[in-house]
């Protein structure tokens, strides 16, 4: 385990083992992503009061997830670079930065367009809205500050302090349902114990793109890591090798 | 087996009434997929044409040492 771990701080090695597993990643992202998307779209049965635009919950769940998985991830590599000075842990925050972003987005445009004829509005201020908005802006932030800095190292530990800072807003927004009495209702149960909570035909598309929602951030947390391993480690004898041999036809 | 729930395809495409919520939200899905893969393939490509050019340009230099020596 404590040699798996040192190995995967070594960029050559990690950029190896993400050149085997692309392969296998793409192939079963593609794969429960696209059963996923279909079964929830055309196969799941319709909601009882909502009808059809429950669908969009299969989008929504997953994103939501990924907002706070990546987070949580950032969190720990950021607390990696502070107290170990890990240069791979860096790199990985950076590229799972934009990844988030884009889920939190996605995230947050779902639930206004699941809202407009659910809820009547497509925004209101209430804790778990606010809380995610918040974090879009905290993802913003940490962007923002990195493309501040020339030098590398203070960008590394500028950002992985304010990730710090910024991931108290994550269980924040995980109990805001609980804490207070709020619009967004809490996580649905599913349908093993409880009669009234969701049964299988509407909850199994939801594990298929939940489970491709962690595919395709692992496909973009390797392709991003591994283009930041090509420029930091630029004078490295293997990273000139492996220019040399990309290039060889052309 | 589940069964297609709608009686057809311009019924799926409705959505129930709901296709201007729904639809967008799947589009801005296929979105997301192509801006968290797609950017980074193409900035590999230009990361190793720059590589590429830095290493000729190392080569070249280290050729006209050699003729200096």
């Amino acid at each position: 385990m404590w040699q798996w771990l040192y190995k995967l701080g070594s960029p050559r090695w990690f950029y190896e083992l993400g050149e085997r597993s692309l392969p296998w990643l793409w192939g079963a992202t593609v794969f429960l992503l696209a059963v996923g998307v279909v079964w929830g779209l055309a196969f799941a049965p319709p909601d009882y009061q909502m009808g059809d635009n429950y669908r969009i919950i299969y989008m929504h769940v997953p994103s939501a997830g990924l907002m706070k998985g990546c987070f949580y991830m950032m969190a720990i590599c950021s607390a990696a670079v502070l107290i170990w000075k890990i240069k791979m842990a860096d790199i990985v925050a950076k590229a799972i930065a934009p990844i988030g972003v884009m889920a939190t987005l996605l995230m947050l445009a779902s639930g206004s367009l699941w809202g407009i004829p659910t809820w009547g509005t497509w925004w209101i201020w209430d804790a778990r809205l606010t809380s995610s908005l918040l974090q879009f802006f905290i993802y913003m932030g940490i962007i923002v500050l990195r493309s501040a800095f020339d030098s590398q190292d203070s960008a590394a530990r500028a950002c992985a302090v304010l990730t710090l800072v910024g991931v108290v807003n994550i269980p924040i927004i995980e109990y805001s349902v609980e804490w207070w009495n709020t619009l967004h209702q809490g996580a649905s149960s599913l349908g093993m114990r409880d009669a009234s909570a969701n049964p299988p035909e509407i909850w199994i598309p939801a594990f298929f793109t939940g489970f491709g929602f962690i595919g395709l951030f692992f496909i973009g947390l390797i392709l991003r890591s591994q283009n930041e391993i090509l420029l930091r480690e630029r004078r490295t004898q293997w990273v000139r090798d492996l220019v040399a041999k990309e290039t060889a036809g052309a | 087996m589940p069964e297609f729930q709608f009686d057809s395809f311009a019924a799926f495409l409705a959505m129930g009434d709901y296709a201007i919520y729904v639809w967008p939200v799947y589009i801005l899905f296929a979105l997301f997929f192509v801006t968290t893969v797609l950017p980074p393939i193409l900035g590999r490509r230009k990361i190793i044409r720059q590589l590429k050019a830095r290493l000729e340009r190392m080569e070249s230099n280290m050729a006209e040492q050699g003729e200096g020596n």
